[in-house]
């Protein structure tokens, strides 16, 4: 931060001043001062909901943009509140969003590649049938099987956060073998028979040598599918069991929905505290994150 | 242990052997749906299994492409493990795709309160959906919406992108928070901005829940500050694949900066623009989260007869109202709105993929 300041903000107020008359230098350093204040923009929302969760819940509406400051500032008291609201506690909900994604998206990663790498293996008719399938299943949109898919859920018992991954790798297939098969064509076959005339059956030929040259595809696709997963709404929310199990995105639809007068300090504590954990995950694999979404639009 | 199992596998033996002692075959269908559910999955998986290992063995005729596709040294030993490789996924994937696709589309043609008792009444449902003004209104709603935050993300992302590849200071800062709010979910956002908004127009004495402009632009708002980070890091893969030579040439022949953007640089992003406008386009339609948390389709607007059109509501809203809504006798035209949604999504996806394709450029 301090570095950003220094370095890049101050260098380029110096650099517009001095360049003067050197119009490209110019333009260059004035579009940094202009991007400086547009990320300060961006970042704001952010800024405001942190500001609001340390105010009384009176004083979120009328002050949203002030300080919390002498009679407004609510102490930790939002976030005790916050921790219990709406009858259930806070991180039976993080704890049941964190089991599902961790879940979901390991059971995609696994079965996923090793079907992919079977259809471009293996091409048979039924391969054909598969990948098809996955790919139509791309542009089919939630609310086509959302009624029939609840229904299904509940009656296969898979409304639990242990047993709702079954769902996930169903209808978040597509994405991912349509990914994995993209780039397992572009493994040459000869590395595999290699290691198949060494002696290696297939299961052993894709552990260890198919799988670690996945591994670029694998992250890329597992960071799709933790974005998805981790902030999914109606498919968790038509799915669990409600009266159990809640994630964080339910939890707070929750609060909204069942009580006429929210308690707005209180929701902008728990708002908060469900975007840290992601905005301290997207600051630490930042690089993986960015370069994973660049690969999977390209292929996508 | 192993008793329990013995039992239970018993016990599926009797009813198989029960089942198919059959007199007739509505009988047996009668049978069937009785049953506990648990054992009919269980039998489906089981004849999907035996149909895929039969359609495994059948190769696809035409391409004779043998180098490229497996050989047979790969190939045959690896087909004997079709269980353990393909067999989860497809089971999981009729389970949580095939399976309530064709139900839904079966019981769009129906009239049912449960997925289990139904009544055939062909397309009437249809025909409700087309009457009901919500769901017109919601179409429009939801097209204006998408086209003007297609152009509206596309434009400022592509504008963002190109200064960032111009080597100025910070770029890798500025990428990283233009890409932040992607990561948050779309309740969450929703929450987060309805409180903004109401907090400004709170000072002049209304709401964002008050009237529709505000509910339309204050989501355009919403979209474009969560979807331009996304779009920008495509786009800026995009730029940076373009070759710096064909950019040197361009300087070479006298072009200016914007015959070089124009000219050069915007056809050879081409697949870049076909993938965001394409991203955008079904973002655009399919939104839910974020409109359900911002406005969840308020002000509600009460017709003369009787009729009440949420004025803010978009389509996938609108079918998700109908399904679980007061009114569970319309449960059959939801279906049958869910399924002009699909077809709708699916042919704008075609159309668009086909028509952008034809504009990229062969490098």
């Amino acid at each position: 931060m301090k570095y950003f300041i220094k370095n890049i903000v101050w260098d380029s107020v110096l650099s517009f001043f001095v360049n003067l008359k050197n119009p490209e230098k110019r333009t260059k350093a004035l579009l940094t001062i202009l991007l400086t204040i547009v990320c300060i923009l961006y970042v704001m929302p952010v800024v405001i909901v942190l500001i609001n969760s340390f105010k009384l819940n009176t004083f979120v509406k009328t002050d949203t943009f002030a300080l919390p400051t002498g009679e407004m500032y609510a102490g930790m008291g939002n976030f005790e509140t916050g921790m219990t609201f709406g009858n259930y506690p806070f991180w039976k909900s993080v704890l049941y969003s964190v089991t599902i994604t961790v879940l979901s998206t390991a059971a995609i990663l696994l079965f996923t590649s090793m079907a992919a790498w079977y259809i471009s293996r293996v091409d048979s008719l039924l391969c054909r049938v598969v990948y098809y399938g996955c790919v139509f299943s791309m542009v089919v949109p939630f609310q086509m099987v959302m009624f029939t898919l609840s229904k299904t859920a509940d009656t296969l018992r898979l409304n639990t956060p242990w047993t709702i991954p079954v769902i996930y790798v169903g209808f978040g297939a597509g994405l991912a073998v349509f990914m994995f098969v993209g780039f397992v064509k572009s493994i040459p076959l000869e590395i595999e028979e290699a290691a198949a005339i060494d002696g290696c059956g297939p299961v052993r030929t894709f552990f260890s040598v198919v799988l670690p040259m996945l591994k670029p595809t694998m992250i890329s696709v597992g960071i799709l599918e933790i974005m998805w997963v981790w902030n999914d709404y109606l498919l968790p929310y038509l799915s669990l069991d409600i009266t159990k199990y809640r994630t964080i995105p339910i939890h707070i639809q929750y609060l909204k929905g069942s009580y006429g007068t929210v308690d707005l300090g209180a929701m902008m504590a728990l708002i908060l505290m469900s975007i840290i954990p992601v905005i301290v995950f997207y600051l630490t694999c930042q690089k993986h994150i960015i370069k994973g979404v660049a690969a999977g639009a390209v292929k996508g | 242990m192993i008793v329990t199992g013995a039992l239970a596998a018993a016990g599926w033996l009797s009813k198989l052997t029960d089942l198919f002692a059959f007199t007739s075959v509505t009988q047996s269908v009668k049978k069937l749906e009785k049953l506990d559910p648990w054992f009919n999955t269980v039998i489906a998986l089981i004849g999907i299994a035996l149909v895929c290992g039969v359609a495994d063995r059948t190769m696809p005729k035409g391409r004779g492409d043998k180098a490229a596709m497996g050989g047979s040294l790969i190939k045959t030993t690896t087909q004997k493990k079709f269980w353990l490789f393909l067999l989860p996924v497809v089971c999981a994937f009729s389970i949580g795709f095939i399976w309530p696709f064709a139900k839904g589309l079966f019981l769009s043609f129906c009239k049912f309160k449960t997925t289990s008792k139904f009544e055939w009444v062909g397309l009437s449902n249809y025909a409700k959906a087309f009457q009901d003004p919500s769901f017109v209104h919601a179409f429009w709603y939801t097209a204006l919406f998408t086209v003007v935050s297609l152009v509206l993300i596309n434009v400022i992302a592509f504008a963002v992108a190109y200064v960032l590849t111009q080597g100025i200071k910070g770029s890798n800062i500025f990428r990283t928070v233009f890409f932040m709010p992607n990561l948050i979910g779309g309740i969450v956002l929703g929450y987060t901005w309805s409180m903004i908004f109401d907090g400004i127009l709170s000072r002049f004495g209304t709401s964002i829940l008050l009237e529709t402009k505000y509910g339309f632009w204050g989501l355009i708002i919403l979209m474009c500050w969560q979807q331009i980070g996304y779009m920008m890091i495509i786009y800026i893969a995009g730029l940076q694949a373009v070759p710096e030579s064909l950019h040197e040439a361009a300087k070479i022949d006298g072009a200016s900066k914007w015959q070089t953007l124009w000219n050069v640089t915007i056809p050879n992003v081409m697949p870049s623009i076909t993938i965001c406008t394409f991203l955008s386009l079904t973002n655009g339609f399919k939104l839910f989260d974020q409109n359900l948390a911002l406005t969840a389709g308020q002000p509600f607007l009460q017709n003369a007869d009787g009729t009440v059109v949420k004025t803010t509501e978009m389509l996938a809203l609108n079918i998700y109202n109908t399904f679980y809504g007061q009114n569970s006798a319309a449960r059959g035209t939801a279906q049958a709105k869910a399924v002009l949604f699909f077809l709708l999504v699916a042919v704008i996806s075609l159309v668009q993929l086909s028509a952008t394709r034809k504009k990229e450029v062969q490098s």
